[in-house]
Protein backbone atom coordinates (compact mmCIF):
# COMPACT_ATOMS: atom_id res chain seq x y z
CA UNK A 1 0.00 0.00 0.00
CA UNK A 2 1.38 3.74 -1.04
CA UNK A 3 0.55 6.26 1.57
CA UNK A 4 1.81 9.88 1.30
CA UNK A 5 2.92 11.70 3.69
CA UNK A 6 2.98 15.61 3.73
CA UNK A 7 3.38 18.69 5.56
CA UNK A 8 -0.49 19.73 4.40
CA UNK A 9 -1.91 16.64 5.91
CA UNK A 10 -0.69 16.80 9.04
CA UNK A 11 -1.29 19.99 9.83
CA UNK A 12 -4.58 19.58 8.35
CA UNK A 13 -7.92 20.60 10.79
CA UNK A 14 -8.85 16.73 10.35
CA UNK A 15 -5.94 16.29 12.86
CA UNK A 16 -6.94 18.73 15.01
CA UNK A 17 -10.72 18.23 14.89
CA UNK A 18 -9.68 14.40 16.29
CA UNK A 19 -7.33 15.78 19.29
CA UNK A 20 -9.79 17.71 20.13
CA UNK A 21 -13.52 15.47 20.07
CA UNK A 22 -11.38 12.78 21.86
CA UNK A 23 -9.07 15.09 24.37
CA UNK A 24 -5.81 13.02 23.40
CA UNK A 25 -2.69 13.93 22.27
CA UNK A 26 -1.81 11.68 19.68
CA UNK A 27 1.92 12.72 19.13
CA UNK A 28 2.20 10.90 22.97
CA UNK A 29 2.07 7.39 21.42
CA UNK A 30 5.48 5.81 20.62
CA UNK A 31 3.95 2.86 18.70
CA UNK A 32 4.63 0.39 21.11
CA UNK A 33 1.36 -1.82 19.80
CA UNK A 34 0.34 -2.69 23.42
CA UNK A 35 -3.55 -1.54 22.34
CA UNK A 36 -3.26 -3.81 18.94
CA UNK A 37 -1.93 -6.58 20.70
CA UNK A 38 -5.04 -6.90 23.50
CA UNK A 39 -7.93 -5.44 21.14
CA UNK A 40 -10.27 -8.47 20.21
CA UNK A 41 -11.42 -7.05 17.33
CA UNK A 42 -8.07 -6.68 15.20
CA UNK A 43 -9.04 -10.24 13.15
CA UNK A 44 -12.05 -8.18 11.58
CA UNK A 45 -9.89 -4.99 11.05
CA UNK A 46 -8.30 -3.63 8.25
CA UNK A 47 -6.34 -0.92 10.08
CA UNK A 48 -5.24 -2.07 13.55
CA UNK A 49 -5.91 0.22 16.62
CA UNK A 50 -1.88 1.50 16.98
CA UNK A 51 -2.07 1.59 12.89
CA UNK A 52 -5.47 4.85 13.48
CA UNK A 53 -3.13 6.59 15.65
CA UNK A 54 -0.09 6.95 13.50
CA UNK A 55 -2.65 7.32 11.00
CA UNK A 56 -4.28 9.76 12.77
CA UNK A 57 -0.90 11.66 13.49
CA UNK A 58 -0.42 12.15 10.08
CA UNK A 59 -3.43 13.58 8.94
CA UNK A 60 -4.57 10.14 6.48
CA UNK A 61 -7.96 11.06 6.82
CA UNK A 62 -9.44 9.13 3.36
CA UNK A 63 -8.08 5.99 4.75
CA UNK A 64 -9.32 6.45 8.22
CA UNK A 65 -12.65 7.44 7.26
CA UNK A 66 -13.05 4.34 4.60
CA UNK A 67 -11.23 2.27 7.05
CA UNK A 68 -13.46 -1.10 8.56
CA UNK A 69 -11.94 -0.72 11.88
CA UNK A 70 -14.05 2.22 13.14
CA UNK A 71 -17.12 0.08 12.79
CA UNK A 72 -15.76 -2.90 14.35
CA UNK A 73 -14.32 -1.15 17.75
CA UNK A 74 -17.36 -1.68 20.29
CA UNK A 75 -15.34 0.60 22.49
CA UNK A 76 -14.06 -2.61 25.03
CA UNK A 77 -11.39 -0.33 26.69
CA UNK A 78 -8.45 -2.76 26.57
CA UNK A 79 -6.57 -0.34 24.83
CA UNK A 80 -7.53 2.40 26.83
CA UNK A 81 -6.14 0.48 30.02
CA UNK A 82 -3.45 -1.02 28.80
CA UNK A 83 -1.50 1.71 26.62
CA UNK A 84 2.11 2.77 28.30
CA UNK A 85 1.29 6.51 27.40
CA UNK A 86 -2.20 6.78 28.63
CA UNK A 87 -4.18 7.62 25.48
CA UNK A 88 -7.43 6.68 25.30
CA UNK A 89 -7.06 5.03 21.76
CA UNK A 90 -11.47 4.23 22.07
CA UNK A 91 -11.66 7.79 22.38
CA UNK A 92 -9.88 8.70 18.90
CA UNK A 93 -11.81 6.06 17.40
CA UNK A 94 -15.19 7.33 18.36
CA UNK A 95 -14.15 11.01 17.09
CA UNK A 96 -13.56 9.55 13.85
CA UNK A 97 -16.75 7.95 13.71
CA UNK A 98 -18.44 10.96 15.28
CA UNK A 99 -16.82 12.93 12.13
CA UNK A 100 -18.76 10.51 10.16
CA UNK A 101 -22.31 10.54 11.89
CA UNK A 102 -22.42 14.52 11.60
CA UNK A 103 -22.40 14.25 7.75
CA UNK A 104 -24.94 11.67 8.60
CA UNK A 105 -22.83 8.69 7.62
CA UNK A 106 -24.64 6.29 9.17
CA UNK A 107 -23.36 2.79 9.54
CA UNK A 108 -26.37 1.18 10.49
CA UNK A 109 -29.50 1.73 8.13
CA UNK A 110 -32.70 1.27 10.73
CA UNK A 111 -34.83 0.80 7.92
CA UNK A 112 -32.16 -2.40 7.24
CA UNK A 113 -33.01 -3.95 10.31
CA UNK A 114 -35.80 -6.67 9.90
CA UNK A 115 -38.76 -7.02 12.41
CA UNK A 116 -37.55 -10.19 13.31
CA UNK A 117 -34.16 -8.62 14.32
CA UNK A 118 -35.77 -5.80 16.06
CA UNK A 119 -37.71 -8.20 18.04
CA UNK A 120 -35.35 -10.54 19.40
CA UNK A 121 -32.00 -8.15 20.39
CA UNK A 122 -32.96 -6.78 23.66
CA UNK A 123 -33.01 -2.67 23.98
CA UNK A 124 -29.58 -2.55 25.27
CA UNK A 125 -28.34 -3.83 21.97
CA UNK A 126 -30.55 -1.61 19.70
CA UNK A 127 -30.08 1.95 21.78
CA UNK A 128 -26.41 1.19 22.02
CA UNK A 129 -26.01 0.24 18.45
CA UNK A 130 -28.61 2.98 17.27
CA UNK A 131 -26.17 5.51 19.48
CA UNK A 132 -23.06 4.37 18.08
CA UNK A 133 -23.65 3.65 14.38
CA UNK A 134 -26.36 6.29 13.82
CA UNK A 135 -26.42 9.96 13.66
CA UNK B 1 -31.23 -1.07 54.73
CA UNK B 2 -32.87 0.56 51.73
CA UNK B 3 -31.81 0.61 48.21
CA UNK B 4 -33.42 3.26 45.54
CA UNK B 5 -33.23 0.83 42.83
CA UNK B 6 -32.58 1.33 39.00
CA UNK B 7 -33.75 -1.46 36.44
CA UNK B 8 -32.61 0.61 32.91
CA UNK B 9 -34.54 -1.00 29.78
CA UNK B 10 -33.82 -4.30 29.35
CA UNK B 11 -34.12 -6.15 32.91
CA UNK B 12 -37.73 -4.29 32.48
CA UNK B 13 -37.81 -6.51 28.77
CA UNK B 14 -36.34 -9.54 27.85
CA UNK B 15 -34.61 -9.92 30.95
CA UNK B 16 -37.28 -9.50 33.55
CA UNK B 17 -36.12 -12.92 35.23
CA UNK B 18 -32.86 -11.15 35.87
CA UNK B 19 -34.33 -8.70 38.11
CA UNK B 20 -37.19 -10.29 39.35
CA UNK B 21 -34.01 -13.01 40.64
CA UNK B 22 -32.69 -10.02 41.88
CA UNK B 23 -35.33 -9.03 44.28
CA UNK B 24 -35.82 -12.23 45.26
CA UNK B 25 -32.28 -12.63 46.46
CA UNK B 26 -32.37 -8.86 48.00
CA UNK B 27 -35.81 -9.66 49.74
CA UNK B 28 -33.76 -12.93 51.18
CA UNK B 29 -31.49 -11.08 52.51
CA UNK B 30 -33.50 -8.31 53.95
CA UNK B 31 -32.61 -5.23 52.07
CA UNK B 32 -35.54 -3.03 50.94
CA UNK B 33 -35.57 -1.96 47.29
CA UNK B 34 -37.10 0.97 46.37
CA UNK B 35 -37.92 1.55 42.60
CA UNK B 36 -36.75 4.67 41.29
CA UNK B 37 -39.59 6.48 40.00
CA UNK B 38 -40.06 8.09 36.71
CA UNK B 39 -36.92 6.74 35.80
CA UNK B 40 -35.99 7.10 31.96
CA UNK B 41 -33.41 5.16 29.37
CA UNK B 42 -29.72 6.21 30.82
CA UNK B 43 -28.88 6.14 27.05
CA UNK B 44 -26.72 2.34 27.28
CA UNK B 45 -23.47 3.93 26.45
CA UNK B 46 -21.33 7.28 27.78
CA UNK B 47 -20.37 9.58 24.92
CA UNK B 48 -16.88 9.32 24.61
CA UNK B 49 -16.51 12.44 22.74
CA UNK B 50 -15.93 16.14 24.86
CA UNK B 51 -18.14 18.06 23.03
CA UNK B 52 -21.21 15.89 23.33
CA UNK B 53 -23.03 16.97 26.27
CA UNK B 54 -26.64 16.43 25.41
CA UNK B 55 -25.66 12.63 25.79
CA UNK B 56 -24.96 12.82 29.45
CA UNK B 57 -28.34 14.63 29.75
CA UNK B 58 -30.29 10.93 30.34
CA UNK B 59 -27.90 9.71 32.99
CA UNK B 60 -28.12 13.09 34.97
CA UNK B 61 -31.86 13.27 35.11
CA UNK B 62 -31.76 10.02 36.66
CA UNK B 63 -29.52 11.09 39.07
CA UNK B 64 -31.93 14.04 39.63
CA UNK B 65 -34.71 11.65 40.12
CA UNK B 66 -32.65 9.82 42.29
CA UNK B 67 -31.81 12.86 44.52
CA UNK B 68 -35.93 13.45 44.53
CA UNK B 69 -36.49 10.23 46.15
CA UNK B 70 -34.59 11.44 48.66
CA UNK B 71 -31.31 9.57 48.50
CA UNK B 72 -27.57 9.98 47.89
CA UNK B 73 -27.14 6.63 46.60
CA UNK B 74 -28.53 4.31 43.61
CA UNK B 75 -27.95 1.07 42.47
CA UNK B 76 -28.43 -1.10 39.10
CA UNK B 77 -28.00 -4.81 38.14
CA UNK B 78 -27.15 -3.60 34.88
CA UNK B 79 -23.01 -3.21 34.12
CA UNK B 80 -23.95 -1.01 31.14
CA UNK B 81 -26.54 1.55 32.96
CA UNK B 82 -23.61 1.22 35.76
CA UNK B 83 -21.19 2.50 33.42
CA UNK B 84 -22.99 5.04 31.47
CA UNK B 85 -24.76 6.13 34.50
CA UNK B 86 -21.20 6.58 37.03
CA UNK B 87 -19.51 7.89 34.31
CA UNK B 88 -21.66 10.60 33.36
CA UNK B 89 -21.68 10.91 37.43
CA UNK B 90 -17.66 11.30 37.43
CA UNK B 91 -17.90 14.09 33.88
CA UNK B 92 -20.21 16.69 35.79
CA UNK B 93 -18.36 16.16 39.12
CA UNK B 94 -15.31 16.92 37.58
CA UNK B 95 -16.55 19.78 35.34
CA UNK B 96 -18.59 22.22 37.18
CA UNK B 97 -19.39 24.18 33.42
CA UNK B 98 -20.63 20.83 32.00
CA UNK B 99 -23.13 20.45 35.16
CA UNK B 100 -24.28 24.21 34.92
CA UNK B 101 -24.86 23.55 31.32
CA UNK B 102 -26.91 20.44 31.51
CA UNK B 103 -28.80 21.89 34.65
CA UNK B 104 -29.56 24.71 31.89
CA UNK B 105 -31.23 22.61 29.66
CA UNK B 106 -33.48 20.78 32.25
CA UNK B 107 -34.25 24.14 33.37
CA UNK B 108 -37.86 22.99 34.10
CA UNK B 109 -36.82 20.29 36.60
CA UNK B 110 -37.39 21.38 39.85
CA UNK B 111 -34.60 19.74 41.70
CA UNK B 112 -30.92 21.14 40.26
CA UNK B 113 -27.82 18.19 39.92
CA UNK B 114 -25.14 19.16 42.51
CA UNK B 115 -22.56 15.61 41.26
CA UNK B 116 -24.48 14.55 44.87
CA UNK B 117 -25.52 10.95 43.99
CA UNK B 118 -23.44 7.89 44.02
CA UNK B 119 -24.18 5.17 41.81
CA UNK B 120 -23.04 1.62 42.68
CA UNK B 121 -23.74 -1.96 40.72
CA UNK B 122 -25.15 -4.13 42.92
CA UNK B 123 -22.17 -6.49 43.24
CA UNK B 124 -19.98 -3.92 44.94
CA UNK B 125 -22.89 -3.34 47.38
CA UNK B 126 -23.32 -7.54 48.14
CA UNK B 127 -19.43 -6.93 48.92
CA UNK B 128 -18.96 -3.55 50.87
CA UNK B 129 -22.29 -2.74 52.68
CA UNK B 130 -23.49 -6.43 53.15
CA UNK B 131 -20.23 -9.13 52.85
CA UNK B 132 -20.06 -12.26 51.19
CA UNK B 133 -19.60 -13.77 54.91
CA UNK B 134 -23.44 -12.41 55.64
CA UNK B 135 -24.20 -14.23 52.35
CA UNK B 136 -22.79 -17.14 52.79
CA UNK B 137 -24.47 -17.23 56.05
CA UNK B 138 -27.97 -16.77 54.56
CA UNK B 139 -27.67 -19.33 52.12
CA UNK B 140 -30.24 -22.27 52.16
CA UNK B 141 -29.26 -24.24 49.08
CA UNK B 142 -25.50 -24.01 48.77
CA UNK B 143 -24.45 -24.45 45.12
CA UNK B 144 -22.96 -27.63 45.89
CA UNK B 145 -20.38 -29.00 43.50
CA UNK B 146 -21.29 -26.44 40.73
CA UNK B 147 -18.18 -25.36 39.00
CA UNK B 148 -18.89 -21.73 37.74
CA UNK B 149 -16.96 -19.89 35.62
CA UNK B 150 -17.26 -15.65 35.93
CA UNK B 151 -17.71 -13.64 32.85
CA UNK B 152 -17.02 -9.89 33.28
CA UNK B 153 -17.14 -8.54 29.72
CA UNK B 154 -16.09 -4.87 29.72
CA UNK B 155 -18.09 -2.11 31.11
CA UNK B 156 -18.06 -3.41 34.97
CA UNK B 157 -14.07 -2.94 34.87
CA UNK B 158 -13.54 -0.48 32.65
CA UNK B 159 -11.83 2.07 32.39
CA UNK B 160 -10.09 1.64 35.39
CA UNK B 161 -11.51 5.13 37.19
CA UNK B 162 -15.03 3.84 37.44
CA UNK B 163 -14.19 0.06 37.70
CA UNK B 164 -15.82 -2.47 40.71
CA UNK B 165 -12.54 -4.64 40.55
CA UNK B 166 -9.10 -4.88 38.93
CA UNK B 167 -9.46 -4.62 35.06
CA UNK B 168 -6.91 -7.68 34.24
CA UNK B 169 -8.12 -10.27 36.71
CA UNK B 170 -11.07 -9.17 38.46
CA UNK B 171 -12.11 -11.83 41.17
CA UNK B 172 -15.47 -10.37 42.83
CA UNK B 173 -18.06 -12.75 41.07
CA UNK B 174 -16.19 -15.56 42.02
CA UNK B 175 -16.43 -14.38 45.34
CA UNK B 176 -20.01 -14.26 45.39
CA UNK B 177 -20.04 -17.61 43.66
CA UNK B 178 -17.91 -19.08 46.08
CA UNK B 179 -19.57 -17.95 48.86
CA UNK B 180 -22.83 -19.24 47.42
CA UNK B 181 -21.43 -22.47 47.52
CA UNK B 182 -20.23 -23.08 44.01
CA UNK B 183 -16.96 -23.71 43.09
CA UNK B 184 -15.59 -21.44 40.95
CA UNK B 185 -13.46 -22.01 37.80
CA UNK B 186 -11.08 -19.46 36.40
CA UNK B 187 -10.13 -18.81 32.93
CA UNK B 188 -8.36 -16.53 30.69
CA UNK B 189 -11.78 -15.12 28.34
CA UNK B 190 -13.28 -13.85 31.11
CA UNK B 191 -12.63 -10.15 30.73
CA UNK B 192 -12.67 -10.79 26.82
CA UNK B 193 -15.02 -8.24 25.21
CA UNK B 194 -18.92 -10.48 23.72
CA UNK B 195 -18.60 -7.78 20.76
CA UNK B 196 -21.60 -6.16 22.86
CA UNK B 197 -23.94 -4.70 20.40
CA UNK B 198 -22.54 -5.29 17.40
CA UNK B 199 -24.60 -8.14 17.60
CA UNK B 200 -27.56 -6.14 15.67
CA UNK B 201 -25.38 -5.23 12.91
CA UNK B 202 -22.99 -8.00 12.43
CA UNK B 203 -24.38 -11.13 14.87
CA UNK B 204 -21.57 -13.58 13.58
CA UNK B 205 -18.33 -11.53 15.22
CA UNK B 206 -20.16 -12.26 18.22
CA UNK B 207 -20.77 -15.75 17.69
CA UNK B 208 -17.00 -16.08 17.02
CA UNK B 209 -16.40 -14.30 20.05
CA UNK B 210 -19.27 -16.68 22.24
CA UNK B 211 -17.08 -19.69 20.45
CA UNK B 212 -13.68 -18.31 21.98
CA UNK B 213 -14.74 -17.06 25.58
CA UNK B 214 -17.43 -20.29 26.05
CA UNK B 215 -14.99 -22.85 25.04
CA UNK B 216 -12.19 -21.70 27.48
CA UNK B 217 -14.64 -21.85 29.96
CA UNK B 218 -16.29 -25.33 29.47
CA UNK B 219 -12.26 -26.85 28.94
CA UNK B 220 -11.21 -25.81 32.29
CA UNK B 221 -14.10 -27.59 33.78
CA UNK B 222 -17.35 -24.52 34.08
CA UNK B 223 -20.31 -26.25 33.85
CA UNK B 224 -22.75 -22.60 33.57
CA UNK B 225 -21.11 -19.01 32.80
CA UNK B 226 -22.47 -16.19 35.06
CA UNK B 227 -22.58 -12.73 33.88
CA UNK B 228 -23.35 -9.23 35.04
CA UNK B 229 -24.83 -7.49 32.34
CA UNK B 230 -27.74 -8.39 29.79
CA UNK B 231 -26.03 -7.32 26.81
CA UNK B 232 -22.95 -10.31 27.22
CA UNK B 233 -26.19 -12.26 28.95
CA UNK B 234 -28.15 -11.96 25.18
CA UNK B 235 -24.86 -12.31 23.61
CA UNK B 236 -22.90 -15.46 24.84
CA UNK B 237 -26.63 -17.13 25.26
CA UNK B 238 -28.70 -16.91 22.09
CA UNK B 239 -25.90 -16.14 19.59
CA UNK B 240 -24.67 -20.09 20.65
CA UNK B 241 -27.55 -20.44 17.83
CA UNK B 242 -25.52 -18.85 15.25
CA UNK B 243 -21.86 -20.59 17.09
CA UNK B 244 -23.28 -23.94 16.20
CA UNK B 245 -23.85 -22.77 12.68
CA UNK B 246 -20.15 -21.38 12.58
CA UNK B 247 -18.58 -24.49 14.47
CA UNK B 248 -20.64 -27.78 14.35
CA UNK B 249 -19.00 -29.36 16.92
CA UNK B 250 -19.32 -26.63 19.69
CA UNK B 251 -20.52 -27.73 23.04
CA UNK B 252 -23.33 -25.56 24.41
CA UNK B 253 -23.11 -23.67 28.02
CA UNK B 254 -25.91 -22.43 29.57
CA UNK B 255 -25.23 -18.66 30.93
CA UNK B 256 -26.66 -17.68 34.26
CA UNK B 257 -27.12 -13.91 35.68
CA UNK B 258 -25.22 -13.46 38.93
CA UNK B 259 -29.48 -12.63 40.47
CA UNK B 260 -30.22 -15.63 39.32
CA UNK B 261 -27.74 -17.74 40.94
CA UNK B 262 -28.18 -15.83 44.55
CA UNK B 263 -32.04 -16.47 44.07
CA UNK B 264 -31.34 -20.41 43.75
CA UNK B 265 -28.74 -20.57 46.52
CA UNK B 266 -31.09 -17.98 48.89
CA UNK B 267 -33.49 -20.11 49.18
CA UNK B 268 -35.95 -18.16 45.81
CA UNK B 269 -38.40 -20.43 44.21
CA UNK B 270 -37.82 -21.57 40.63
CA UNK B 271 -40.47 -19.91 38.85
CA UNK B 272 -38.32 -16.54 39.70
CA UNK B 273 -36.14 -17.87 37.60
CA UNK B 274 -37.42 -19.05 34.83
CA UNK B 275 -35.26 -20.73 33.51
CA UNK B 276 -37.19 -21.66 30.21
CA UNK B 277 -36.51 -17.73 28.81
CA UNK B 278 -32.68 -19.12 28.02
CA UNK B 279 -31.40 -20.04 24.86
CA UNK B 280 -29.38 -23.57 26.12
CA UNK B 281 -31.24 -24.88 29.17
CA UNK B 282 -29.35 -24.83 32.38
CA UNK B 283 -32.10 -27.12 33.86
CA UNK B 284 -30.37 -30.19 33.05
CA UNK B 285 -27.39 -29.25 34.86
CA UNK B 286 -28.73 -27.55 38.08
CA UNK B 287 -31.31 -30.67 37.97
CA UNK B 288 -28.13 -33.45 38.03
CA UNK B 289 -26.66 -31.04 41.26
CA UNK B 290 -30.10 -31.28 43.21
CA UNK B 291 -30.55 -27.44 42.78
CA UNK B 292 -34.39 -27.63 41.07
S1 LIG C 1 -0.55 1.31 23.34
FE1 LIG C 1 -0.52 3.57 23.36
S2 LIG C 1 1.59 4.14 22.90
FE2 LIG C 1 1.39 1.97 22.35
S3 LIG C 1 0.84 2.00 20.14
FE3 LIG C 1 -1.09 1.96 21.27
S4 LIG C 1 -1.66 4.11 21.51
FE4 LIG C 1 0.51 4.07 20.94
S1 LIG D 1 -11.77 -0.24 22.44
FE1 LIG D 1 -11.84 -0.81 20.28
S2 LIG D 1 -9.71 -0.68 19.57
FE2 LIG D 1 -9.65 -0.71 21.81
S3 LIG D 1 -9.33 -2.85 22.33
FE3 LIG D 1 -11.55 -2.49 22.34
S4 LIG D 1 -12.30 -3.03 20.26
FE4 LIG D 1 -10.01 -2.80 20.18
Amino acid sequence: MRINISRKNINDLFVAKIQELSGQNLLACYQCGKCSAGCPAVSDMDLLPNQIIRYAQLGLKDELMHSKSIWVCASCMTCNVRCPRGIKIAEVIEAIRQILLRKRADHLPLENLSPEVKCQVPPIALISSFRKFTS
Amino acid sequence: MKLIYYPGCTLKNQAKNFEDAGLCALDKLGIEVQELERWNCCGTVFSLVTDDLIHHLAPVRVLIRTKEAKSNSLMTMCAMCFNTLKRANERVRADADALSTLNDLMYEEETKYEGDVDVYHLLEILKDKIGFETIRQKTVKPLQDLKVASYYGCYLIRPREIGIDDPENPQILEDLTASLGATPIDFPYKTECCAAYKTVDNPNIVAERTYQILNSARQLGAEVVVVSCPLCAFNLDARQKETSKLYPEFQHVPILYFTQLMALALGCSEEKLRLDLHYIDPKPILKSKGLI
